[in-house]
């Protein structure tokens, strides 16, 4: 099987984020094979209403969370770009949630290990069903490999606070400042 | 263990502080499922026998919010708040979308049961296994914004410091009470989010009287375990599918409503219910659309409808309202019925409403009678210590302000339409409540009898929800469908006919919509029946008299297409003889001795015994 000359990468518009959540059904059911949205590698933040933001690893070029690791347990897919947890080495330190610009990752509610997106394996599931519902707020768009990096991603690995502000404001103006 | 549910309950009793598990057996929990199925159940069990003694906002009143076995797993969450209602003294299961039905059973547990009377402002806090019953003195008062920012940031740290590394935290689900509420206004809703509201009721002010400013919620867990994953993930798929095809509802909610419902059906509420029809272009769907929805697609957890949308005022002298579409019944009853056509000021006031914590149809009911009484001349300048003219959305403002905070004339005018109606007749020595457009104590939902298009003419007079437009009633069979709705606890745009196998993929139970029209919702219904004609203690209600519409929905319609057409009381006394036959009630419309005993429920034949040889 040859290796794919795209990676894959979803990308998002918190401006349409319904806040329907089926992200975290269709991935919890895909990894954890029943809902549980605790432990869905893309978790919808609404800590504003109607300010949702769909949260989950933005593969950053450099990695700063597989870096960090002092086990080893993180790798990146070659294939896909995607962090890999090896659940066997992981010691549930918490180091990668630390170095993350967004502390996107966490330790899983079940096991304590490591949690992160790894693209479903090349086909995201949370895109799958945004799309299908016809929402646009995830979708995936296919990067030519050799350019690879040279997008910033890593950007977009924000916390929640951050980017709720922004967007509480861009669809609700200076009002937003009495909600956050 | 009945598989589909958390399988415990929390019992907080805020006079002792006492917080306790307890479960219910397989058996209730077959027979009455969860949300409004379990509520009749646990109110009747342990106030049935003293049913009309029980003050609805007295501490012997039980608070509900509960969940089913659907909730969370099929489309559409939500939960379902309930206990003696203000309103209609008798039971209303009352459902609101959102988060924290689906956060609570990933807590752990299927409902909450809240007895008794805190001292001092409290709202209980519950995370994973954790209850807490913590001080909410700092947020009474507040006015949903900040009551929302205050308790998430305050939860987001406790729940920040027990989960290390859970990574960001996120927001818990929070139900709550307005200002309103906290006033016991009995037209005051249950929120949650800012525009979400279990409205029909008056469950907002049960959680005022026990000093219940909120409850907040967040699992770690994940939903319970089904009887048969596999099926209900291929059931889910087939559900949504469906779902997905509602177009309509989908691009437009019922947003579209306040223009169409007037000028195409003639039933909608314009000056407190005078006329049905209007032509009024200004309040047209486009114009709510274009001009102010930035999200045209707002969901809460597992649906894929969407039907919600976000309104935002960026021009104008109401620049920064925020509320939801704001949907049809809001339309109705925050713009024509109160004589208002400008959408700025619609959804102004629909705001408003949603922050002091009403319930827009119920509390917007009692702007419109109030405004009515004014144009009457019953209720002067000097009565309000204002104008109150129609359309004027400064002088509605006011006057919702003083009736959450019962001030003033407020204070007769909190106690509902219906309440009001009977305290300002003895005041004014003048019979207003033909002007008050209710069913036992609830104000009617935004859709009318008299033109024939839109609502039955029983559909109100013979429902035990009373005004709730989303229960009504009509041949006793399929009524029963959204009481299953409301006791599996999923929101009833989501409804299919898949749910009952749904329901049997997630229990393991078989149940067919046969079974349950016939028997399991017939026997919530007589319960709920039961408790309604037993009602009390400050209103009777008398179904040879109250099992009516309103007064005005026997008026000619003076306007529009059916000029002149009114509910025919005939077809009216006809089709209400009928169901009163299909569901084994007597002439009267009291369920028969024999038809309750069949169903097992003697002690509710027992209880109904004082009321039977009444006239």
């Amino acid at each position: 099987m040859g290796k794919r000359e795209f990676i894959v990468w979803v990308a998002r518009d918190y401006l349409k984020c319904t806040g329907c959540r089926r992200c975290e059904i269709a991935c919890s059911i895909f990894h954890e094979g029943w809902i549980w949205p605790e432990a869905s590698r893309i978790r919808v933040f609404m800590l504003v209403p109607g300010v949702e933001i769909p949260h989950f690893c933005a593969q950053c070029h450099d990695y700063p969370c597989v870096n960090a690791c002092p086990v080893r347990a993180l790798s990146v897919d070659d294939d896909t770009g995607a962090v890999l947890v090896d659940r066997e080495k992981c010691t549930g330190c918490g180091a990668c949630i630390r170095e993350c610009p967004g502390k996107i990752p966490f330790l899983h509610p079940g096991d304590g290990k490591a949690t992160i997106c790894d693209l479903c394996g090349g086909d995201p599931q949370c895109a799958r069903v945004c799309q299908e519902a016809r929402f646009n707020a995830l979708w995936v768009v296919r990067e030519d490999k050799s350019r690879w990096g040279g997008f910033s991603r890593k950007l977009f690995a924000q916390m929640p606070e951050d980017l709720t502000r922004d967007v509480a404001v861009n669809l609700y103006g200076e009002k937003a400042e009495e909600w956050i | 263990m009945a598989r589909g549910y958390a399988g415990k309950f929390i019992e907080v009793d805020l006079s002792s502080e006492n917080v306790k598990d307890i479960t219910f057996n397989d058996e209730i929990l077959k027979n009455y499922v969860g949300g409004r199925g379990l509520a009749v159940k646990i109110l009747w069990d342990r106030l049935g026998g003293r049913w009309e003694t029980i003050d609805p906002l007295g501490p012997e009143n039980i608070f509900l919010a509960l969940t089913g076995p659907l909730t969370g797993i099929y489309p559409g969450s939500r939960v379902c708040i309930s206990g003696k209602s203000p309103q209609s003294n008798g039971i209303i299961g009352s459902t609101v979308s959102g988060e924290f039905g689906n956060e609570l059973k990933c807590a752990g547990y299927d409902g909450i049961i809240v007895t008794g009377r805190a001292e001092k402002p409290v709202y209980i806090f519950i995370a994973d296994g954790h209850v807490e019953i913590r001080s909410a003195e700092h947020v009474w008062g507040k006015e949903a914004p900040e009551t929302i920012r205050i308790l998430t940031r305050e939860a987001r740290e406790i729940l920040g410091s027990m989960w290390r590394n859970a990574g960001a935290i996120r927001e818990p689900a929070i139900i709550y009470c307005g200002p309103a509420g906290e006033n016991m206004v009995r037209t005051a809703a249950v929120m949650q989010k800012i525009s979400h509201a279990a409205g029909y009721g008056g469950y907002g002010a049960v959680m005022g009287s026990k000093n219940l400013k909120a409850i907040v919620v967040k699992g770690r867990g994940p939903m319970p375990s089904v009887a048969s994953p596999e099926i209900v993930k291929i059931l889910l798929r087939e559900v949504e599918r469906s779902l997905l095809e509602r177009d309509r509802l989908r691009r437009w909610g019922t947003g579209y409503g306040g223009y169409e419902v007037g000028a195409r059906l003639s039933s909608e509420p314009v000056r407190n219910w005078q006329e049905e029809w209007h032509d009024e272009k200004s309040f047209s769907g486009p114009k709510f659309d274009f001009r102010y929805w930035v999200k045209r697609y707002w969901s809460d957890f597992n649906c894929p409808i969407a039907c919600m949308k976000i309104s935002v005022i960026k021009a104008g002298p109401y620049k920064g309202a925020i509320t939801d579409d704001p949907d049809y019944e809001m339309q109705a009853y925050l713009g024509p019925n109160l004589g208002i056509f400008d959408p700025d000021k619609c959804i102004y006031l629909s705001a408003l409403m949603d922050y002091l914590g009403f319930s827009g149809i119920n509390g917007g009911n009692t702007l419109a009678f109030t405004a009515e009484l004014y144009e009457k001349g019953i209720l002067t300048r000097e009565d309000l210590g204002f104008d109150l003219n129609w359309g004027d959305a400064e002088a509605f403002e006011r006057l919702a302000r003083m009736i959450a905070k019962r001030e003033g004339i407020g204070n007769i005018l909190a106690e509902g339409t219906y309440r009001a109606a009977l305290k300002i007749s003895e005041m004014k020595g003048v019979d207003v409540t033909r002007y008050a457009v209710h069913v036992k104590g609830v104000e009617v939902g935004a859709h009318g009898t008299r033109s024939g298009l839109d609502f039955n003419p029983i559909g109100y007079a013979c429902s035990p929800q009373c005004g709730d437009h989303t229960s009504g009633v009509y041949d006793a069979y399929n009524d029963t469908v959204i009481v299953f709705l409301d006791s599996a606890v999923v929101c009833s745009m989501c409804s299919s006919n898949l749910i009952w196998d749904f329901y049997g993929a997630v229990t393991g139970w078989n149940l067919t919509k046969d079974e349950w029209a016939k028997t399991l919702g017939r026997r919530i219904l007589h319960i709920q029946r039961a408790a309604l004609l037993l009602g009390g203690p400050d209103i009777f209600w008398r179904p040879e008299v109250h099992d009516d519409n309103p007064p005005r929905f026997y008026e000619p319609l003076p306007s529009g297409p059916y000029k002149g057409k009114t509910t025919d009381r005939k077809v009216f006394e006809e089709m209400k003889r009928q169901y009163y036959e299909a569901m084994g009630w007597d002439e009267r419309g009291i369920p028969k001795s024999s038809v309750l005993r069949d169903l097992g429920l003697e002690d509710v034949d027992i209880a109904l015994e004082k009321i039977r040889g009444q006239t």
